[in-house]
């Protein structure tokens, strides 16, 4: 094997062909147009050279769109975002789509069931009053406070990589969890009882098991368990009957 | 056959923002994207968006028509000036919209939307979520379609667009996760398709930013506007040619040469690195063409540095997170501690298709909104935080026009028959032409075509044009048109043939790449982005005028339409 290509081994499935699937290796050079490498343009390079038929997602190449979300090297990271210099084991960088959701073809999945959780959640600012002629204020401490759920890229490699979910389709998973405490948590938003009720229960907040999967796969250092866990509490409060 | 009242094409700001105007009006809409909407390119805007609020302390007595003053000197006098003060008026409304919807836009100490300066901005007027406003503003819109159910075809790659007798009847579209071609009928169309950036190299654009709905539209003889502006923005990461915001100058970073000179004192004294950005973005290239930065000669062109140490780690946090995550994760740098290695990158489209300040094309029941329209508001040069603000006005008086356009007889639930039989007689010439691809003999390689076209779109349709580049530009786009027409698609799949889709765009790329230069070509001055080293100054005798292409079987067709100048008469810029 020549020195300065690296085996990229992408784990493959073709819904078309009958064949079943698995791993398949490719050669690819080292250094890109500008130097480094990202998985992304290692998965752009076999395309164009190698199998015109390998299926990935892309979009902005720069960790804020969310399309990219796989599973390298045993990790779950985003494919523009990764050096293929850090995901090396030996020689060969492993890539295979985000477990624990239906793969269409190749790296590519079914979002499906992770756009409905995240429906299910309200995701969107509810107030009642009548919006004021400019804008509603809030603190910069208030703001500072939604800042990290409201970074979320939607990549949806939290909702992969949580074992509470893996068996259960229905259960919300850590990003429209996440997505519910970005509103619970504003300032500006009216509806945080009806928000508590929509995710205090078996199939929301309380079938998190503090494993904290979801921190260590987010690519963008979310804390999404600190999210359900103050919605723990704040669900305990109401229930105890205490001001929340 | 798929039929809705309005159909939009384009999940970004621009698009959503219509859908939400066609559904609170009453109709039935549905947003076409290629990918889900929230993945849109606008999602990866930073800096953030211009409206004369007047929050900001030095900003009290900000007005919108200052900010039209602004937009309109900045574009080197091309936009015209009924337009920008419409987006200008509306710009708070606007924003403060985005704000009850839940926008977490930054803040002031006493609560209210925080604002910074931007490049040729008489004031800080542009309101940020830190350096993460496209994500924030497009999440938040987003949002309030889910609430609406408004109804997407996501993973749809639009093909061609049917237009007879003047009329926009309906588009023709891939499945891409299917591999099925379809047709959709409407009354009205529009398009939100976004930038053509990927045709040059060195882009700071989305990949998925191929200009694909501006050649649907211009195949469809559908003329396209002012293509030459292209706007190169001063400061993207060496190397990967991720965007680093203005921004980041708004907060008072420096630019710095291999000679350790903050050289825009040179070149725009008064202003120096918040001058508009064809000005900064020239700047820049002289002093690494002159031998001033670093890296000259070697792969990727020259770079100079954007230093932001001397703002220190606290601000460079809380201020610019979003820039320090991509120079770490990217470059393998801190700009805590270290200057970042910057160059000029293409940026924006300020062309596209031609519209009024409705939206409204010159086909029937065709309209454009956002990057991929020409209202014009930004003219030769379009100023940081203008471009959300396009968007978000544009995309509402967009979807209102359609919408009161088809008030009181937009009660069908399928397409009128004749539509119909005409779509299906596209829809054949498109299966025709996806399986000619699959199936021809071609021999050409695409990706080589296509590696081609954007070194020869940033080498001589660049910062700095002259008549023999841009005609060996022209004369290669043309040999590399020839060439694309005995391409093989090699993937045989249906579902998700990324081959397919990258050479089917490949093929639009060609088609705008044409217009660009030979609209670049013919504009005999240098005004805004358009520099020409053989004509350096301004011609308003002969060139205040907008470029209108048309296609023909011969290839565009170019002629000129008046700019609209309400009360500023073009002075020189100075800065
Ligand atoms: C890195 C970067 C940072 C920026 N920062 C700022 C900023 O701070 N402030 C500012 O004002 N501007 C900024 N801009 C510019 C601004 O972000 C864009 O001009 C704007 O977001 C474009 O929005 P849009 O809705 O017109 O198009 P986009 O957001 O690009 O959306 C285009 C949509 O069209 C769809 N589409 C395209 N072709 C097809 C097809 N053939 N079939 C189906 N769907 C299709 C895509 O799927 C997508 O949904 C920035 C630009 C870049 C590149």
């Amino acid at each position: 094997m020549p020195e300065d290509t690296f085996a990229l081994r992408i784990f493959r499935f073709d819904p078309e062909s009958g064949k079943d699937p698995g791993y398949q290796d490719f050669q690819v050079p080292r250094g890109g147009r500008s130097g480094g490498l990202t998985v992304l343009e290692a998965l752009f390079y076999v395309l164009e050279h190698q199998d015109p038929g390998l299926a990935f997602r892309y979009s902005c190449r720069e960790a804020i769109c969310g399309s990219c979300a796989m599973y390298i090297s045993g990790e779950w990271k985003l494919a523009c975002q990764t050096q293929v210099g850090h995901a090396l084991e030996g020689n060969v960088v492993t890539v295979s789509a985000l477990p624990h959701l239906p793969v269409i073809k190749d790296l590519v999945v079914d979002m499906e069931p992770f756009w409905r959780n995240y429906e299910k959640v309200k995701p969107y600012l509810i107030n009642d009053g009548p919006p004021p002629e400019k804008e509603r204020l809030q603190s910069p401490e208030d703001r500072k406070g939604i800042q990290e759920m409201a970074d979320c890229i939607l990549c949806a490699a939290c909702h992969s990589a949580c074992p509470s979910g893996i068996a259960n389709e229905d259960y919300l998973g850590p990003a429209a969890l996440t997505k519910a405490y970005r509103f619970v948590a504003d300032s500006r938003d009216t509806a945080r009882e009806e928000r508590l009720t929509l995710v205090g229960n078996e199939q929301g907040i309380f079938r998190c098991h503090t494993i904290f999967n979801c921190v260590t796969s987010c690519p963008k250092g979310i804390n999404q368990t600190y999210s359900i866990q103050q919605m723990k509490k704040l669900v305990m409060k109401r229930n105890l009957g205490l001001q929340l | 056959m798929i039929y809705h009242p309005v159909l939009i094409v384009g999940g970004g700001l621009a698009g959503l923002r219509a859908a939400i105007a066609v559904h609170d009006a009453g109709l039935d809409c549905a947003v076409i994207s290629r990918v889900h909407p929230v993945r849109s390119h606008s999602v990866a805007a930073q800096g953030g968006i211009n409206a004369a609020l007047g929050n900001a302390e030095g900003a009290r007595d900000d007005t919108w028509e200052k900010h039209a003053y602004d937009t309109i000197k900045g574009s080197d006098f091309l936009a015209d000036q009924d337009a920008v003060e419409r987006m200008t008026r509306e710009a708070p409304a606007r924003v403060y919209e985005m704000e009850h919807w839940g926008c977490p836009f930054s803040r002031l100490a006493d609560g209210r939307i925080a604002q910074r300066p931007f490049g040729g901005a008489g004031y800080p007027r542009t309101c940020y979520a830190a350096d993460k406003t496209g994500h924030a503003l497009l999440h938040t819109m987003w949002e309030q379609c889910v609430k609406r159910g408004i109804r997407t075809y996501q993973e749809f790659l639009v093909l061609s667009l049917t237009v007879r007798e003047g009329r926009a009847l309906g588009l023709i579209a891939l499945n891409i996760l299917t591999g099925e071609i379809v047709p959709l009928a409407a009354d009205r169309i529009l398009f939100a398709t976004g930038g053509a950036g990927r045709i040059f190299g060195r882009s700071t654009n989305a990949l998925i930013n191929t200009g694909s709905g501006l050649a649907i539209a211009y195949q469809a003889e559908v003329p396209l506007k002012d293509m030459e502006f292209i706007q190169f923005h001063p400061t993207a990461l060496f190397g990967t040619n991720i965007l680093m915001t203005e921004g980041c100058r708004g907060e008072g970073g420096y630019l710095v040469n291999a000679e350790g000179n903050r050289f825009m004192e040179k070149y725009a004294s008064k202003a120096m690195e918040l001058a508009p950005r064809d000005i900064v973005a020239r700047s820049i290239q002289t002093e690494i063409n002159e031998g001033r930065g670093f890296g000259k000669g070697g792969a990727g062109g020259g770079y100079i540095h954007l230093d932001l140490r001397h703002l220190g780690a606290k601000k460079i946090k809380e201020r610019l997170p979003g820039i320090r995550d991509i120079c770490l994760n990217f470059a393998g740098i801190d700009p805590i501690d270290t200057p970042i290695p910057v160059q000029p990158g293409q940026h924006y489209t300020m062309g596209g298709i031609d519209t009024d300040v409705t939206g409204a094309a010159p086909v029937e029941g065709l309209y454009a909104a956002g990057e991929c329209a020409c209202v014009s508001v930004h003219g030769a040069n379009r100023l940081g935080g203008n471009s959300l603000l396009d968007t978000m006005v544009f995309g509402k008086l967009a979807g209102d026009a359609m919408a009161e356009s088809l008030a009181g007889n937009a009660n069908r639930t399928e397409p009128a028959p004749e539509a119909r039989t005409l779509l299906e007689e596209d829809l054949r010439k498109t299966r025709d032409r996806a399986h000619r691809l699959m199936a021809g003999d071609g021999t050409e390689d695409p990706s080589a075509i296509r590696d081609r076209l954007k070194d020869v779109m940033i080498e001589k349709v660049g910062i700095f044009r002259d008549r023999g580049t841009l005609t060996e530009a022209l004369a290669e786009v043309r040999e590399l048109k020839e060439r694309v027409a005995h391409i093989k698609v090699r993937s045989q799949a249906r579902v998700f043939n990324l081959d397919l889709v990258t050479n089917v765009e490949l093929e639009g790329m060609l088609e705008v790449a044409e217009v660009i230069a030979l609209g670049a070509l013919q504009r005999e001055e240098s005004r805004g982005s358009h520099y020409r080293l053989d004509f350096t100054s301004r011609n308003d005798a002969d060139w205040l005028k907008h470029t209108l292409a048309h296609r023909t079987p011969e290839g565009p067709q170019l002629d000129y339409s008046p700019v609209a100048i309400t009360h500023y008469q073009p002075v020189e810029r100075k800065y």
